[in-house]
């Protein structure tokens, strides 16, 4: 379904996944793959079927880093005008459920990448890191800001300060990752996973994750009545009444998105 | 490359590598080290190889490190041995317990310090009447590396693992065997032929589902039965995609021989 160059995007149901495709440079984050995501998440979304997306780099490596190639062009004025930041936020912004699959490295710009997923799921080989500071330089996509928050100060710190990478074990019991598994069947279980979420309502799924968002940017208080509000709304849908019902009648729901 | 310290032979899937410092007891210095890393690394990436055998040449298996390849004179600078398991031996160990084919190893005379616990590092263990495994550490002061106090306290209990490791006694085969130490203790001049024939047959079988098995036990000391119960549902699902399922169920069912490939 995709003419893309840099992924290869595949429609399961309403299962989408993005194969990043470019294992010869280690799925380095180039502007055009970043570019290729975001479309490919916005295309699907648009088109109405899809439920929850995973993002899947390959059996050894998820993508490691930006394409420095490309980076070492730009001086500070190129920066200030790179698209890349906008690409970040379009993927930020898909707003249904969001899993990496996590092979093998997860570096820089990979690290930030998978951050940018609400679950990541990754097999026995991944590593995760944010080694930017070998090259002069920190984390430019939320490394700095969204690792602190998955995995504590300390550790977050370690890792941005001296550019040392954790393992698949010790990203799981630090919270950036919520399962490990064998690497053969990483992609396997991120889409067991993602068919259960895309059985859910779609209306539930979207405000269930603006107000798991909402615990990072916002205070407890603004974030509870963000939770409360959205929790209230829903009490007006039909999925809701589904839902309740199918529970009921003990059967399995028929969620409509209404 | 060419090999002065080891020998490295790979024939009809078999790799053999056989510690060649016969004068030294086969002990490792640096360039042995550098000579078998560099096997293993073909071991590991090369599909072909489905089995290992690990052996030395001459009267003992391995006598650890060669303790002339380190300057201990009294004015040297105190040496950082941490470095040197980081770099060599740890790489080695990790390497065999990683690697998803059979490593067999076979102890024709004394294994001592490193050496044993190298020898204890390898799947299957089969050992010369007169060979010793000895826990030498404690002799000059040091303490069982190359992961002798992981793998001793599996293999035989903490009882045990701490008499070898404190006294630093010599083990004969005989007794390792007993006590579950290694696999087998066999007649001197039966050694080769057992372990030829053991590493034969290993190289012709399923060689993914082997890895597997390997990769689960290796797993089995940290998990809970829980744990491990989910890894075998795991490991199972992917055994059970491979070509050799099917071939060895094939070939039950027929009534012939499987045909292994390996994958």
């Amino acid at each position: 379904m995709s003419d893309y160059e840099d992924i290869r995007s595949e429609l399961d149901g309403p299962v989408l996944t993005i194969w990043l495709q470019r294992p010869q440079s280690r799925n380095a984050l180039r502007r055009q793959m970043l570019a290729e995501i975001a479309e490919a998440l916005e295309t699907a979304y648009d088109g109405g079927e899809v439920r929850c997306a995973i993002i899947y780099g390959g059996d050894k490596v998820f993508a490691a880093g930006a394409d420095l190639n490309e980076m070492s062009e730009l001086d500070m004025i190129g920066m200030l005008d790179d698209p890349r930041p906008g690409y970040w936020k379009r993927i930020a912004a898909f707003p249904l459920p969001l899993i990496a699959a996590v092979n093998g490295f997860a570096l820089g710009g990979g690290c930030e990448l998978a951050m940018q997923a609400d679950i990541v799921i990754a097999g026995s080989n991944a590593q995760f890191g944010q080694p930017e500071i070998n090259l002069g330089i920190i984390p430019g996509a939320g490394g700095s800001q969204r690792l602190i928050r998955a995995v504590g100060k300390s550790l977050a710190s370690q890792m941005v300060l001296s550019g040392e990478f954790i393992d698949a074990e010790t990203a799981c019991s630090a919270g950036l990752v919520s399962e490990v598994t064998q690497p053969e069947l990483t992609l396997e279980r991120a889409r067991q996973l993602a068919h259960t979420i895309a059985a859910k309502s779609p209306l539930a799924l979207r405000q269930a994750k603006q107000a798991l968002q909402q615990a990072f940017e916002a205070a407890l208080a603004s974030g509870l009545e963000f939770e409360r509000k959205a929790f209230v709304m829903l009490a007006g849908s039909e999925d809701r009444r589904e839902g309740i019902d199918a529970f009921l009648e003990k059967r399995r729901p028929e969620f409509k998105g209404k | 490359m060419t090999f002065t310290t080891i020998e490295f032979v790979r024939e009809d899937g078999l790799a053999r590598l056989t510690l060649n410092r016969p004068d030294k007891l086969n002990s490792f210095n640096a360039v042995m080290h550098e000579e078998v890393r560099e096997a293993m690394k073909t071991v590991q990436r090369d599909d072909s190889i489905r089995c290992l055998l690990i052996s030395g040449n001459g009267r003992g298996f391995c006598a650890g490190q060669d303790l002339s390849d380190r300057n201990v004179a009294p004015d040297a600078e105190v040496p950082d041995l941490g470095e040197s398991l980081e770099q060599k031996y740890n790489p080695l160990i990790r390497g065999i317990a990683k690697l998803e084919k059979p490593v067999i190893c076979a102890v024709n005379g004394v294994a001592a310090g490193a050496g044993a616990n190298i020898a204890l590092a390898c799947d299957i263990v089969i050992a010369a009447e007169s060979a010793k495994f000895i826990q030498s550490f404690c002799n000059i002061g040091l303490v069982p590396d190359s992961g002798g106090t992981w793998t001793l306290p599996r293999l035989v209990g903490r009882a045990r693992a701490l008499g070898m490791a404190l006294l630093g006694e010599r083990i004969s085969a005989r007794q390792a065997e007993q006590w579950g130490l290694i696999w087998k203790c066999v007649a001197d001049q039966e050694l080769a032929s057992t372990a030829e024939q053991m590493a034969r047959h290993l190289a012709t079988q399923p060689t993914l589902g082997l890895g597997l098995i390997k990769r689960a036990m290796l797993a089995s000391s940290d998990n809970s039965l829980d744990q491990q119960l989910d890894l075998e549902r795991d490991l199972q699902r992917l055994a059970g995609r491979s070509e050799d399922y099917r071939e060895g169920v094939g070939a039950f069912m027929e009534k012939r021989e499987p045909e292994f490939k390996g994958r």
